[in-house]
């Protein structure tokens, strides 16, 4: 039985039920990454003290550049697809991962050497609300991951037998990626600069 | 969102040009970081530029300058459950407990 709606838009909501389906999630996610930012701001609200620049600021800004770059070659990776250029969309998704993989080689060498000090989790509030928000994120960055990894293998395949679902799912994965950064941009200036 | 090719041609020149901006605004965050200023000032700051950022990823990037309205409808729904969210912290300026409020017996 084929699934109803992946190509063609339904003439209720003018939308694919993939693309719906995507925003929904997303829209879920706002909530989940919004419930951890409200218990920041009552963290820091009622801190006595708060640490400044108590993070690495250079690594932090070199994984926001990373991020944002890789939003833009999963644009293009979309973009590309759109236009027929095959070779370029592997391309473009190739770098993406490649991206995505050095800052969570960044954030291990953030997290060792706070851990290597003994500044775990439980070592302050600041801390405890750094690595809870940071591993959550860090956990949808090896979610993105896995998801481009099998668009570049198995996933592939789908290109052949039909290339406008395959279109429609690099868009997918392009919206939770660009959320994934947008979230970041977020968590930089509010964890390493404020 | 636009599905026509020589349409996306056109806008990857778009995506290049915020992919930019965005990391100048970068730049300017960490700068403004390092600038002393008070601490209500450095976080207006912050969240201004983090919400330009954030608008141009979600309105180009995410193509929500273009999109159907249901998905504008779902988004309206979770901006305003967002906020209640966000300022529900506010509710325990009224806490009496963690104020110190004698318990009456």
């Amino acid at each position: 039985m084929n699934i109803p709606y992946t190509v063609e838009e339904r003439p209720d909501t003018g939308l694919t039920n993939g693309k719906l389906g995507i925003w929904l999630f997303l829209a879920s996610e706002v909530m989940l990454f919004g419930a951890l930012f409200s218990t920041y701001i009552l963290l820091r609200v009622g801190a006595i003290e708060w640490p400044h620049h108590e993070l690495n600021v250079p690594l932090g800004a070199i994984n926001t550049v990373l991020l944002i770059s890789s939003s833009v070659t999963m644009v293009m990776a979309w973009a590309t697809l759109k236009m027929n250029q095959w070779g370029k969309h592997r391309l473009y998704l190739l770098v993406t991962v490649i991206l995505a993989v050095v800052f969570l080689v960044n954030k291990y060498f953030e997290y060792a050497e706070h851990l290597a000090k003994g500044e775990g989790p439980w070592h302050n509030t600041f801390l405890a609300i750094y690595f809870t928000m940071t591993g959550l994120h860090g956990l949808h960055i090896i979610g993105g991951v896995i998801v481009m990894l099998y668009f570049l293998g198995p996933g592939a395949k789908l290109w052949k037998s039909n290339p406008e679902q395959f279109a429609n799912r690099i868009e997918y994965t392009g919206l939770y990626w660009h959320f994934v950064d947008l979230v970041w941009i977020f968590l930089f200036p509010v964890l390493y600069l404020l | 969102m636009h599905s026509d090719p020589a349409e996306i041609q056109k806008n990857v020149r778009k995506y290049m040009m915020i992919g930019a901006s965005l990391l100048v605004f970068t730049v300017i965050t960490v700068a403004a970081s390092y600038l002393n200023l008070a601490v209500p000032a450095a976080i207006t700051v912050a969240l201004i530029i983090a919400t330009m950022k954030g608008s141009m990823v979600a309105s180009v990037f995410m193509h929500l300058n273009h999109e159907r309205q249901w998905i504008y409808g779902a988004l309206l729904l979770t901006v305003l459950f967002f906020i209640v969210l966000i300022f529900i912290p506010l509710f325990t300026v009224q806490d009496g407990i963690s104020v110190g409020i004698p318990w009456s017996h």
